[in-house]
């Protein structure tokens, strides 16, 4: 018992902290969705009611939706180059992987938009190669915000699914091809079967951060495209709309927390297919 | 499926890891339809060897033959072969009988074909109860059971099994010994076995080859293997064996002398040279009467005794000969075993052979 009490001791700094720094605005943005600019379900009604509302959503679950399979796609051949690699090899992609994680967003944001824009280097080069008439329209819109949020989130991508490939017993894929499988049913039967727990929590993951997606889509989108972040910011610090801004965080909060909920049973799978266990 | 079963042969094979030679050079012949044993201790080399014939693991040098056609270049897939792997490598994301179906699917079987065979195969090795479990619910002899049905499953002409049978308890494991046998017998497909269980091997094997540090020491039947060992190593490995060394003295047609200090014995056969090793088995010493003759006689005393239910084993010290190892059965036994009682052993020229001693291990 006094043991116990000691370790709650232990927690309460930590515990304080989360309420007052983190809880409590949360619980604030919460109550202001319901009583700003008048108290009542008014700012909600705007879910089935306002088209503009409507679009932000839409747009922001197409852009999310979007990149997550990119990304995943992208993620998922990375990740199997990395697994199949020699382990100096493999030390190498990692790094190369992880390094724009250090890179600032914001930087990263405007490197994109030199190459993509008119006059860039992609462009630019395509157009020498003769393989396009006109620029394409790269950036200052959802192809540019995709381009840019698929970078950012490769590596969210790789690193869950890399984790699922390296727990598969590779005898299990020798037994495979010994049985008669060819290298391609192999993978379609076996590996990816196995590695889809990690191909899982990778969309999860990924479709939540993309979610809450605000520099990159405001500097790559140029101010046309809105994703919910940057429609939340505008409501609250352009046109003092408290009220409706805090309504949409709190949409976004709570979808995250279902997901969330959703993300932990897709990891519980693994235990059921006896992956870790 | 045709019911012709492959012949196999493993042309001068190697294998190094770096500087270690897993496999060193083993040449052997599988004939249509026979059960070919791989016997050693751990390490040996005998995985290595199957994995090669499998196709998973590339030859440093030599070659594997079927039917006289070198496959050595041809990937897993392509040889048919029914395959169980040492630790099962079941998919653990397909229930047992998804399993067990999964050779039947790749090669594009239709769904009632299916699952007839695999009900066939489930109920070969008495799992029909545990078709929907995943392989993780499953024992570790339930597991074995799996991989040995998968296996079987598509009538492969060749049979290649890693210790099939370890993991199970020693009632299942004879139930499955004698499932076996009969199988390979019914379908009379060619089967190369590994094992490190010489029981095993002795009684299921049409031919066994002894293997150590890699190499191949000893190939033949069961009992030739047994009756008749080529070097200490299998002697020893085989069963049990004592083991006399001594001068060769007074060679005669079809015969010689050892001595061993004062003790002179009379051995068949020719010598190997000056020296020579023999191997005599336990049980084939007698213990004389008083009076009783031999052509070889030692006398000691009992160092040590054990019951063994069917028989006793003795340890009987002798002046010249060492500790010599005696079984006798125990029903009516000519003694009642205690340390210290004086004996005498006796045999006749033709129990022991001659042995070669093994060259070193690299
Ligand atoms: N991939 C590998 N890399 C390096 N050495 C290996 C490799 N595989 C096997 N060896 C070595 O080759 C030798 C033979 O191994 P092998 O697995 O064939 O033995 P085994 O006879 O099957 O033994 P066990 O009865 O324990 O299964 C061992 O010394 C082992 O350490
Ligand atoms: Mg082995």
């Amino acid at each position: 018992m006094r043991r116990d009490l000691g370790w709650w001791a232990l927690l309460a700094p930590a515990f304080l902290l989360m309420t007052a720094f983190y809880l409590a605005p949360i619980l604030q943005v919460l109550a202001i969705s319901f009583t700003e600019p008048t108290p009542g379900l008014g700012n909600y009604e705007r879910l089935l009611t306002n088209p503009a509302v409507q679009r932000v959503i839409g747009t922001t679950l197409r852009i999310c939706l979007i990149t997550t399979l990119i990304s995943l796609a992208l993620g998922y051949a990375l990740a199997y180059v990395i697994a199949l690699a020699s382990p100096r090899a493999r030390r190498w992609w990692l790094l190369g992987v992880l390094v724009p994680l250090w890179i600032s967003v914001l930087v990263r944001a405007f490197a994109w938009v030199t190459l993509l824009r008119r006059q860039g280097l992609v462009n630019q080069g395509l157009q020498s190669l003769g393989a396009i008439e006109a620029p394409l329209a790269l950036v200052w819109n959802e192809t540019g915000i995709v381009i840019g949020m698929v970078h950012y989130m490769v590596p969210y991508a790789v690193l869950p699914i890399l984790g699922a490939m390296r727990e598969i017993d590779p005898r299990v894929l020798a037994a495979a091809r010994g049985l008669g499988a060819s290298r391609g049913t192999v993978f379609f039967r076996v590996f990816l079967p196995l590695s889809a727990p990690g191909l899982a929590a990778a969309a999860m993951l990924v479709f939540i951060v993309t979610l809450g997606f605000y520099i990159t889509p405001a500097i790559l989108g140029g101010g046309k495209t809105l994703m919910a972040a940057e429609w939340i910011k505008l409501q609250i610090l352009d046109l003092v709309r408290w009220g409706l801004g805090a309504m949409l965080a709190s949409v976004m909060v709570v979808t995250i927390l279902v997901l969330l909920g959703i993300f932990s049973r897709v990891v519980n799978l693994r235990r059921l297919f006896g992956a870790g266990a | 499926m045709s019911a012709a079963a492959h012949a196999l042969a493993l042309h001068r094979l190697g294998k190094r890891y770096g500087a270690v030679a897993a496999v060193d050079d083993v040449s052997l012949g599988v004939e249509r339809g026979e059960f070919l044993t791989l016997l050693g201790p751990s390490g040996s080399g005998k995985t290595t060897i199957l994995m090669m014939i499998a196709g998973f693991t590339e030859p440093s040098s030599g070659a594997v033959r079927l039917d006289g056609r070198d496959i050595t270049g041809l990937p897993p897939e392509r040889r048919d072969f029914g395959m169980v792997f040492q630790g099962y490598a079941l998919f653990p994301h397909l229930t047992v009988a998804e399993n067990i179906a999964f050779p039947l699917r790749v090669r594009g079987l239709g769904r009632a074909a299916r699952e007839a065979k695999v009900r066939g195969a489930l109920d070969l090795v008495q799992l029909a109860g545990l078709a929907e479990r995943r392989p993780a619910q499953l024992s570790g002899g339930q597991q074995q059971r799996v991989a040995l049905a998968r296996a079987l499953v598509f009538d492969p002409n060749l049979l290649l099994l890693d210790e099939p049978l370890s993991a199970l308890d020693k009632k299942l494991r004879a139930e499955l010994q004698e499932e076996l046998r009969a199988l390979h017998r019914r379908i009379g497909r060619t089967f190369v076995n590994v094992t490190h269980d010489q029981e095993e091997a002795l009684s299921l094997s049409d031919k066994v080859a002894i293997l150590n540090h890699g190499r191949l020491i000893q190939i033949g039947q069961p009992a030739a293997l047994y009756e008749r060992p080529a070097t200490r190593f299998v002697a020893g490995f085989l069963g049990t064996s004592n083991f006399l060394a001594g001068a060769v003295m007074d060679v005669a047609e079809g015969g010689f002398t050892l001595a061993l200090g004062a003790t002179r014995l009379v051995q068949e056969g020719a010598p190997p040279g000056a020296r020579a090793l023999l191997s005599l088995r336990p049980e084939k010493i007698a213990l004389l009467a008083p009076g009783e003759r031999a052509t070889n006689e030692v006398a000691g005393h009992i160092a040590g005794w054990l019951y063994l239910g069917a028989g006793y084993a003795l340890q009987v010290a002798t002046a010249d000969c060492g500790e010599v190892r005696v079984t006798l059965p125990a029903w009516r036994a000519p003694i009642a075993p205690a340390t210290g009682l004086p004996v005498r052993l006796g045999w006749p020229a033709d129990a022991a052979v001659v042995v070669a001693e093994d060259a070193d291990a690299p």
